[in-house]
């Protein structure tokens, strides 16, 4: 089995933009950008790769309404996930340098993708409090 | 002074298998601008892991895709063989490997046919899904399917090829290679093909990594990338080498795609002259906890599939990062500065799949 080498980093989201930066710096090429939706949080990696193949994660971790800062500015491509992450999980990514407004992937339901609300179970007769 | 314009292109457009909308803001007839817009077709398969037993997703994860299926299968396998530790059998490994060739071969040679028709070469056009048919014969021969294999398995595969079978499929590759050869010929030297892709469309060795380029049409800018290099399934027996050229125009694109078909025969003779013997699944058992980012090198470019796990029979999460969807920024870079008569057949020279990349 052929292990491909891949590093993950939990980084906060004010840390984001300086290490996407140092990455761009020493040359690497943006994988992609990916949402995986926990219950009450959302973890966001931002892939990249050298020439050798040797994957990078950042990760960061976030809220509903929470703002995420895009990195458009640093790899243009990068609009083409941030609107993916906006328009399927409902996340607020400022900068972007093509903002689609949520139309870049329309779907019947909105933002299918996000976490559902908490619900409170209300005993047999009783009052949601 | 000129005037500025908007003209839509797509969804429906005779170049177009499948619907993606461009917004060409137009200086007279020079393109400035292209805004895609995707959407149409977006199903939601991603979302359908947590409710699907992860082996049975597999039959899902293949439905991706009707060209680069089996890939898509072979990938999501490997991110939970990953993250379950199970070591698939070589024999398995090795099978795989032919069917993707396969798979890279008639998607390559679906795309050279669609884009000699979008220049109006029918003769071109007819010959290469002529020469695509052999290849689906052996696909349907060994696996049942033309485009959805259904063989591949987590922990292995679901048919072994016997080796009298593997015998006369490198047979019949060795009698249709004169005709492919043949066929390249035309795309490299046709004054038609020349004039029509030659320097339309540039994308430099730079921007094509800067913008995130994948597969073919990062190879067609002289980007030494292809996954297959890392060594997966069985290419790390095989001697590889990813085709580059170094022009970054339609053309290039072009010939990447039919040198590689010739490429995807090579490989598969060699790894029929090395297929070992032995099984060809492991038995699994347990549900995966972990992550796992799996990439393979699919017709169209490089695929990421990302598994998160919890120890149960339903993931987490499955997200797949499908070539078309990183290679639509480049192809906005490609449009701006085209004529827009031009337009059709730039766009195909990223060989978009949108079902792929709406999922």
């Amino acid at each position: 089995m052929i292990e491909q080498k891949h590093t993950i980093i939990e980084i906060p989201v004010t840390g984001l933009l300086k290490k996407t930066e140092e990455y761009h710096t020493k040359g690497y090429r943006l994988v992609q950008i990916g949402c995986t939706p926990l219950g009450d949080r959302y973890e966001i990696n931002y892939t990249f790769t050298n020439t050798s193949y040797e994957f990078e994660s950042l990760r960061i971790t976030v809220h509903d309404g929470d703002e995420i800062p895009s990195i458009s500015g640093i790899y243009w491509g990068a609009f083409i996930y941030e609107n993916e992450t906006h328009d399927l999980f409902g996340l607020t990514v400022t900068g972007m340098n093509v903002d689609f407004q949520g139309h870049l992937i329309e779907t019947r339901i909105p933002t299918p993708f996000k976490n559902p609300p908490s619900v409170t179970k209300v005993p047999k007769g009783g009052d949601a409090s | 002074m000129s005037n500025r314009i908007v003209v839509p292109f797509g969804p429906q457009h005779p170049v177009l298998p499948e619907p993606i909308h461009l917004d060409l803001v137009l200086e007279d007839e020079r393109v400035v601008e292209a805004v895609p817009t995707i959407g149409y077709v977006h199903r939601g398969l991603e979302k359908l892991v947590e409710k699907r037993d992860y082996k049975d997703y597999v039959l899902i994860a293949e439905r991706i895709c009707g060209i680069c299926s089996f890939t898509h299968s072979v990938t999501y396998c490997n991110a939970i063989e990953h993250i379950m530790g199970i070591e698939v059998p070589a024999r398995a490994q090795f099978i795989r490997t032919i069917w993707m060739e396969y798979s890279r071969m008639h998607s390559h040679l679906l795309w050279l046919g669609l884009t000699a028709d979008a220049m109006g070469f029918e003769n071109l056009f007819m010959n290469a899904w002529r020469l695509r048919e052999e290849i689906l014969d052996d696909m349907e021969a060994t696996t049942g399917g033309r485009v959805i294999q259904g063989s591949s398995k987590v922990g292995g595969i679901r048919l072994d090829i016997p080796d009298e079978k593997l015998g006369e499929m490198v047979d019949h590759l060795k009698k249709i290679r004169p005709l492919l050869e043949e066929s390249n010929r035309i795309f490299t030297h046709d004054q038609t093909v020349r004039h029509r892709m030659r320097g339309l469309g540039v994308l430099t060795k730079e921007e094509a990594w800067e913008l995130g380029a994948v597969g073919p049409v990062a190879r067609g800018s002289g980007c030494d990338m292809d996954v297959r290099s890392s060594g997966y399934s069985a290419y790390g027996e095989l001697g590889f080498k990813p085709i580059t050229l170094p022009h970054g125009d339609c053309l290039d694109r072009c010939l990447v795609r039919s040198e590689e078909v010739l490429a995807s025969i090579d490989l598969v003779e060699r790894a029929v002259a090395k297929m070992p013997d032995g099984p060809i699944e492991e038995k699994v058992k347990g549900n995966p906890n972990g992550e796992y980012f799996a990439f393979s090198e699919q017709p169209r470019g490089e695929c990421m599939h990302y598994v998160r796990a919890n120890g149960t029979k339903n993931l987490v999460r499955h997200r797949v990062r499908t070539p078309t969807l990183t290679n639509i920024p480049p192809l906005v870079k490609m449009l701006a500065g085209i004529e827009l008569a031009d337009v059709p057949v730039v766009v195909l020279t990223i060989d978009p799949c949108i079902g792929c990349a709406e999922r």
